[in-house]
């Protein structure tokens, strides 16, 4: 965790102070919602269908229990009972009133958090891998780099009114669990000769227009972060479109460009400012690394005699398949937390939830907690004996649902339900879907799928990058929906096919179903999983069963 | 002259004028006398496209109680009253159509 300095922690109190005093001039009518709107969003707080959202950033996606338990406080005080973890490793209030958001904030901000970079056309809060730190195939923890980032975005003044909202990722792991290829900057941390740097990849995103990001430096020095971001920054700040909202974004205009010349622009840039105040030399590298508190791992052994006897149990064997991960010091593991119930909206927790979980990772997990881009959360540091006490402990809050990477573990934007953007539903889809695949042994037959549901083009919920991608459509009042095979958001990122036309609500869990049933009837074998079997074969075969009548 | 908002206006039924009120978001709706109302069947409803700019008017004027004030299609009940036709306006009139995660909320 990375400890907030006196510096930090004065620069929030006099932001919720400022907020408060915006606040209390909206309601008295000294400001105009004109005047007040761009305020409001600067620190989170959107104007949903039928309240107030409030958007909290979790700095690439890591909290302490403190923080959680604030959050379950602010959720049970201000809102109602409970949070909606997002895409990016943030939480959303739904229904707080404008009057007590101040008070909200100052109770956040009195463990470090906030509504800072988590809307507006600034850079937002940059996401990582929720296994930073733990994962055994990273190279280094990229957090070190994601707060170096925070530190320089965090309301810098050049880049606070961009065309549009911008937003890094950053990996460090062979497996990209952070989705950087559909990032408006997507950086994967590398080694060459002995020297950490970064592959640099801009230009991807979902949204209405989707594009994988292209790689414009294979190998940035470390040192030479901020300056080269700073470049790419101001190449879009002057060259990006700002006559059309929907082509405002960075990848619109390094497709435009194209990449080369999008990078020969950058480059130039570069070279102007890259031996200047931005070079980050090891001192400052390592005044940040030492505020970063790390938990102090005991020397363990691997599959201790608790976790074997355990796995004889076949439900705890099952969760253990997919929801524990490899940790990079033996004795220990990842456990992902399952956010994705039978019949519960994905990604919601509920106050209660949110404090037994602070308590049991106190408990189990070093006090330290991780929020994970499919909505779902993580311990990155639990001793392997622990697991089977941990598991009953999960499960009993309703956390344990053993499908992790599954076809259950669905990825959904909040839909019309809440959001005033959105076309249709996709909760409900996700619900049901949840239902119709309830049972733990099919699940765990079909495999790795992953489903994700956007409920407007606006693709929150990552429709594009999932296997089986859902996307909302409204035609003449009734909700209809379209389906991408083959999307994956991983380092080999490709957008997923569009097979045909829209299926109205009543019938897209029976075609997912029949999608699903296509592929354990095509499969070579229970290893080729379901992504495989569609690059394999294409969609067609998908398709003349999707649209089949039963 | 026709203004841009006039223009975009196309008024094919009943239509009545919808915000969120300022202090809390929560759905409104304009009654005749100017006033907002939490309940759609109080709402005052317009069949042209001249009414509805005027009721507009009238609500945008007044974003000091609400805000994001605009026209929605409504059909009416037997007794004139408005009720939503589109699942947009049914969820701004009945909440969400799912049922959120059960913990203890604090007391309404």
């Amino acid at each position: 965790m990375y400890v907030h300095d006196a510096f930090d922690r004065t620069f929030l109190q006099e932001r919720v102070a400022e907020f408060r005093d915006q606040v209390a001039r909206r309601l008295s009518g000294a400001l105009t919602e004109e005047e007040f709107k761009p305020l409001r969003l600067m620190n989170g707080v959107y104007l949903q269908l039928h309240a107030y959202m409030l958007r909290v950033c979790i700095p690439y996606g890591t909290l302490n229990s403190t923080q959680l338990k604030a959050l379950a406080r602010v959720a049970r005080r201000y809102d109602r009972g409970y949070g909606h973890f997002t895409t990016r490793q943030n939480i959303q209030f739904n229904w707080i009133k404008l009057a007590e958001l101040p008070d909200a904030m100052a109770e956040l901000a009195e463990v470090g958090i906030h509504g800072i970079q988590t809307s507006g056309n600034c850079i937002r809060n940059t996401t990582t891998d929720a296994f930073a730190g733990a994962a055994r195939d990273e190279i280094e923890d990229p957090r070190l780099y994601a707060e170096v980032i925070r530190q320089w975005s965090t309301l810098h003044p050049e880049f606070t009114y961009l065309p549009r909202k911008f937003k890094i990722a950053i990996t460090a792991a062979k497996h990209d669990r952070a989705a950087t290829r559909v990032h408006d900057v997507g950086l994967r941390l590398r080694q060459r000769d002995g020297h950490t740097g970064f592959e640099v990849m801009v230009g991807g995103g979902l949204g209405r227009t989707p594009f994988i990001g292209q790689t414009i430096r294979d190998f940035l020095p470390k040192e030479d972060l901020l300056s080269y971001l700073e470049a790419i920054l101001r190449t879009y700040n002057l060259g990006g479109r700002r006559d059309n909202i929907y082509k405002a974004r960075v990848k619109i205009q390094v497709h435009e460009m194209g990449p080369e010349a999008f990078a020969e622009k950058v480059e130039a840039e570069w070279q102007a400012i890259r031996d200047g105040a931005l070079r980050l030399d090891e001192t400052a590298i390592s005044a940040i690394a030492d505020r970063f508190v790390n938990p102090d791992l005991p020397p363990l052994a691997d599959h201790p005699p608790e976790l074997t006897a355990a796995l004889a149990e076949p439900a705890f064997a099952r969760w253990h398949a997919n929801s524990v991960a490899p940790h990079k010091a033996a004795g220990h593991a990842i456990v992902t937390l399952s956010l994705k119930p039978v019949g519960g909206p994905p990604g919601d927790c509920t106050a209660d939830q949110m404090d037994a979980i602070a308590d049991l990772a106190d408990r189990y997990a070093y006090g330290e907690i991780r929020v994970a881009h499919e909505q779902n959360l993580v311990f990155p540091h639990v001793r392997q004996k622990d697991l089977p006490a941990l598991w009953k402990a999960l499960d009993a809050i309703g956390v344990a649902t053993p499908n992790v990477g599954l076809v259950t573990d669905i990825i959904s934007c909040p839909g019309l339900d809440y959001c005033s953007l959105a076309n249709t539903r996709s909760i409900p889809i996700a619900q049901k879907l949840t239902e119709r695949f309830a049972d733990d042994a099919r699940i765990a037959d079909i495999g790795r799928l992953h489903v994700n549901i956007s409920g407007c083009i606006n693709a929150c919920g990552h429709h594009h990058i999932g296997h089986i991608g859902i996307l909302g459509v409204e035609k003449k009042d009734e909700e209809f929906f379209q389906i991408t095979l083959g999307g994956k958001g991983n380092s080999k990122a490709r957008l997923g096919e569009l097979i045909g036309p829209a299926i109205p609500e009543s019938e897209i869990v029976d075609a997912v179903e029949r999608l699903v049933e296509t592929y354990l009837e095509l499969r070579t074998s229970p290893q080729e999983t379901f992504i495989a079997a569609v690059e394999r074969l294409g969609i067609e075969p998908f398709k003349e069963r999707a649209y089949a009548p039963r | 002259m026709t203004s841009p908002l006039q223009r975009k206006l196309k008024i094919a039924g009943p239509t009545a004028i919808t915000a969120n009120r300022l202090a809390d978001g929560v759905v409104v709706w304009l009654t005749a006398g100017g006033g907002w109302s939490l309940s759609i069947g109080e709402a005052t409803v317009a069949t042209t496209a001249e009414e509805v700019q005027r009721l507009l008017a009238i609500a945008q004027s007044d974003e000091n109680t609400a805000v994001g004030a605009y026209a929605a299609r409504v059909a009416l009940t037997p007794e004139g009253h408005a009720i939503p036709v589109n699942l947009r306006e049914r969820i701004r009139v009945g909440g969400p159509t799912i049922t959120p995660a059960a913990s203890p909320a604090r007391a309404a």
